[in-house]
């Protein structure tokens, strides 16, 4: 008679076929561990659905079998979110790839949870050149569907997180049940949330712990022919809340991000605010740029200016790097030749940016690193996303725990100051846990048990006591 | 070169998957991902697994093998990498497999592969003297000293039927250009290009040995191979070991040939033609132009361009040995025959090869899509002689 393992091994054949689950020490090994600084935890089946029907008889036998079922789809989060914490099916959800529907009057896409940034990004370019959507600065395997239920941001912040941009989803419960949610509830339309009690944000941000969303509809933007930025040194991070809310205020631009290293033989760091901008004229262009540049003449006092730098004067490298769509963030990965790097992203109210600069620096010196900010508006100044990074040697098991000890100490930070942070990883979660009123916890606790009465659904995440 | 010698290198490797993909991230051009969609099979994941290798975190298997081996060494994972490092990664690749040789952990295809080349010279099994049969027909002759070019035909060019077509008419080519050359026949061996890809270290240095002495035995200044994996091998291998020689691909001296007007090309009939690049010619050795050229110096060809051309081709599924250890071959996806849907997309007639290991490749993802009444599969020595027979016929 076949083991408990065999059986669901067995099973996993029958649903998806060979050699699309596995269950060697090879697949294992890699579903085990992520690119950022998380202590690796055991997988024991790696399955790859390609229909919605597949994952939901995955997850049936998942119920059935008590066995945990965590879904990964870019697996690039860096805090761990798509590592089992308590082994089971790894549900690499890759070979569900299509791009189901683009409704270019009403401005959405339908895409499966598998499909990566770079593929909607040249779709959309080589397809509807009129339309885009909101790229995050994820390297192109960085997943649509992922990066929109973790709250990612990209470079149409100023319509808020992609979290926001949801119209409606397709989702597996923990039980087996496929829903939909949003006007495709109703109908075959796509096109939005509401006016329906809405159930999406029972999928956002929770990590795969109440269902597994299989399709999502993304809302799309007009894409401008023209797009330019401007860069701004940054003399005294206490101006940030300032000029970014001055920027904001206008409502023109695109993006505004700023960014904070220390090139290599630099002696200091240097911070830049970038602003993006986008046109469908010349003249509509320059009319922008000389707003912004008008903008910040008279800015500040000596030393606390915003000073125009003409794109001229960086080096082309740079500036060719700021304006690719995705940027090539990964290359923090390589600042100390050591392959790795994680960050804790904080959502932050605009004001307490000096703050957090500040403490952030201290953190960094503290645990041996130079600053390495990148702070992104999101919404019209209605908040940001500061991110800390600390790059560390994979090589190196000392250079790895100092990151995982700065990462700790930049959550407590970030919490301390109102902040919350991004897509935690455990230890993370459970700091924010701490801080949670306990009817609320009770209430998430109440919605998991709905929605995953076996409670296999990324068991370990979001989990308190 | 050893693995250790990545040690500094290897854990560099973030897995952040630009390797994947083609340059403007339409497709995953990495074969083997394509394929099987695990991670595992991605350039980053053999990287990962590779190192886990080094540190014992898992030890060499069967399976382990057959992830590095279905590797198709295309390079797509150098030309996309954004780190620093990317030229090391089909090198540590290489060496990932060379480790699972020395502990006898090959996919068992591999092994026979291995076998019959170090035993027969080629991985079929076939007669040593049966190897210059095919030039009988075209009467190509012996390589002798003095002769401008040795003409390397290869394993494949030298016993697979079709192939040995593609080697005829590019010989008929040299024939008519009046070019003193000449092939070595039952005296060819293997060039050891796969070999070396497949981590056989010792058997691709004993072949390379052993050729670049009778390369030198026979006064041999100027090569031109069929295969764009012996101009690999023969251009950038052989120096190392003492084998100095000027090595070309037949495209390039085509090129020149027709440039040089010794070799002339007069209209042919009026016909669709899409290049697939070969991925050693290509990513390999910069070679982009010069197919192209010699097809549009026939007059009547009209070059149109699959949706993933030069750096961005997509692999025929061949390389790395897999033409013969099949380790990714059949099925809808298998690279063959994504390929040929691709080029039947472009509207063309036919798709010009320049690869012997292409050109069986190509041949099988027709058949397998059923194209192969649609589609004809020809070298671009075939195409250009065909231009000059039928101008000659009238």
């Amino acid at each position: 008679m076949a083991s408990g393992e065999d059986h669901v091994y067995e099973a996993l054949r029958t649903i998806v076929g060979d050699p699309f689950v596995s269950r060697d020490r090879e697949e294992l090994y890699m579903y085990s561990r992520d690119p950022g600084a998380s202590i690796p935890r055991s997988a024991d089946w790696v399955v790859l659905p390609s229909t919605t029907d597949e994952v939901q008889k995955i997850v049936i036998l998942a119920r059935d079998m008590k066995v945990p079922v965590v879904p990964i789809s870019g697996g690039l989060t860096l805090s761990g979110l798509a590592v089992p914490v308590k082994g089971g099916i790894v549900m690499d959800m890759r070979r569900m790839d299509r791009i189901i529907e683009v409704n270019e009057r009403s401005r959405y896409v339908v895409v499966e949870s598998g499909v990566s940034q770079g593929k909607l990004l040249s779709f959309l370019k080589e397809n509807y050149p009129m339309l885009r959507h909101s790229m995050p600065d994820a390297p192109p395997s960085a997943s649509v569907v992922g990066n929109t239920l973790i709250y990612g941001s990209g470079h149409l912040s100023k319509h808020g997180a992609h979290s926001e941009m949801i119209n409606g989803l397709e989702v597996v419960l923990g039980d087996g049940e496929v829903l939909r949610l949003g006007s495709c509830a109703l109908s075959p339309y796509w096109f939005g949330r509401g006016p329906l009690p809405d159930l999406v944000s029972l999928f956002v941000n929770w990590f795969g712990t109440t269902g597994i969303v299989t399709r999502l509809s993304l809302k799309l933007y007009p894409s401008h022919p023209l797009r330019d930025m401007l860069i701004f040194l940054v003399q005294d991070p206490k101006t940030i809340p300032q000029a970014v809310s001055m920027i904001t205020s206008t409502d023109m631009m695109e993006d505004v991000l700023i960014v904070a290293s220390r090139p290599p033989k630099a002696p200091s760091v240097i911070s830049l605010l970038t602003v993006y901008l986008t046109a469908e004229t010349h003249e509509e262009l320059d009319f922008k740029k000389e707003l912004f540049v008008d903008m910040f003449k008279d800015f500040g006092q000596e030393g606390s200016r915003m000073v125009f730098t003409p794109k001229e004067m960086l080096p082309q490298k740079l500036i060719h790097g700021f304006m690719e769509e995705p940027q090539y963030a990964a290359a923090t990965a390589d600042f100390k030749k050591g392959g790795g790097f994680e960050y804790v992203g904080v959502v932050l109210p605009l004001s307490k940016v000096p703050v957090a600069w500040k403490m952030g620096e201290e953190i960094a010196r503290k645990h041996g690193f130079d600053p390495l900010y990148t702070v992104r508006n999101v919404g019209l100044g209605h908040g940001v996303v500061f991110a800390f990074a600390y790059p560390f040697n994979r090589a190196d098991e000392e250079s790895l725990q100092r990151s995982r000890d700065a990462l700790a100490d930049t959550n407590d930070m970030a919490l301390e100051l109102g902040g919350t942070p991004w897509k935690s990883e455990l230890e993370g979660q459970a700091k924010i846990m701490a801080r949670m009123d306990p009817v609320v916890l009770s209430v998430m606790d109440g919605i998991k048990r709905v929605m995953d009465p076996g409670g296999i659904m990324n068991p370990g995440n979001w989990k308190h006591g | 070169m050893a693995l250790d010698d990545f040690k500094d290198v290897i854990h560099r490797c973030f897995r952040c998957g630009y390797c994947k993909f083609t340059s403007n991230y339409t497709d995953f051009n990495c074969p083997p991902y394509n394929k099987f969609r695990l991670e595992t099979f991605s350039p980053g994941g053999r990287m990962w697994l590779i190192r886990a290798m080094m540190l014992k975190d898992i030890e060499p298997s069967q399976h382990l093998a057959d992830i590095l081996y279905s590797c198709t060494m295309c390079a797509n994972c150098v030309e996309e990498c954004r780190f620093k490092f990317h030229d090391d990664i089909v090198d540590i690749i290489m060496e990932g497999k060379a480790s699972l040789v020395e502990s006898g952990m090959v996919p068992p295809t591999a092994r026979d592969f291995f076998k019959n080349i170090y035993l027969s010279g080629n991985p079929w099994k076939e007669p040593q003297q049966k190897r210059g049969d095919w030039a009988r027909h075209y009467g190509i002759p012996v390589y002798k000293p003095g002769d401008e070019y040795l003409y390397y035909v290869g394993c494949i060019g030298s016993y697979d039927q079709r192939v040995q077509k593609m080697a005829g008419a590019f010989g008929q080519l040299l024939l008519r250009a009046g070019l003193s050359f000449g092939i070595l026949g039952e005296d060819e061996y293997c060039d050891g290009n796969e070999v070396l890809m497949m981590g056989e270290q010792g058997l691709f240095e004993y072949l390379a040995q052993k050729n670049i002495e009778l390369f030198k035995e026979r006064r041999v200044n100027k090569i031109v191979t069929l295969s764009p994996h012996a101009y690999n091998v023969m251009r950038n291998k052989y120096p190392r070991l003492g084998g100095d020689f000027e090595v070309v691909h037949y495209t390039e001296l085509l090129k020149e040939l027709i440039s040089s007007g010794r070799l002339k090309v007069p209209g042919g009939r009026k016909i669709k033609v899409t290049y697939h690049d070969p991925c050693f010619l290509g990513r390999w050795n910069s070679i982009y132009d010069e197919p192209r050229e010699v097809l549009e110096s026939v007059d009547g060809v009209e070059l149109v361009e699959m949706r993933r051309n030069r750096e961005n081709a997509f692999c025929c599924g061949g390389g790395g040995g897999n033409f013969y250890t099949d380790i990714i071959g059949g099925g809808e996806s298998s690279p063959s025959r994504i390929r040929v849907r691709e080029a039947a997309d472009t509207g063309a007639d036919i798709i010009a090869v320049a690869c012997p290991t292409c050109m069986t490749m190509i041949e099988d993802g027709l058949k397998g899509e059923d194209l192969d009444e649609k589609i004809m599969c020809n070298d671009i020595s075939e195409i250009v002689l065909d231009a000059i027979t039928s101008a000659e016929e009238g």
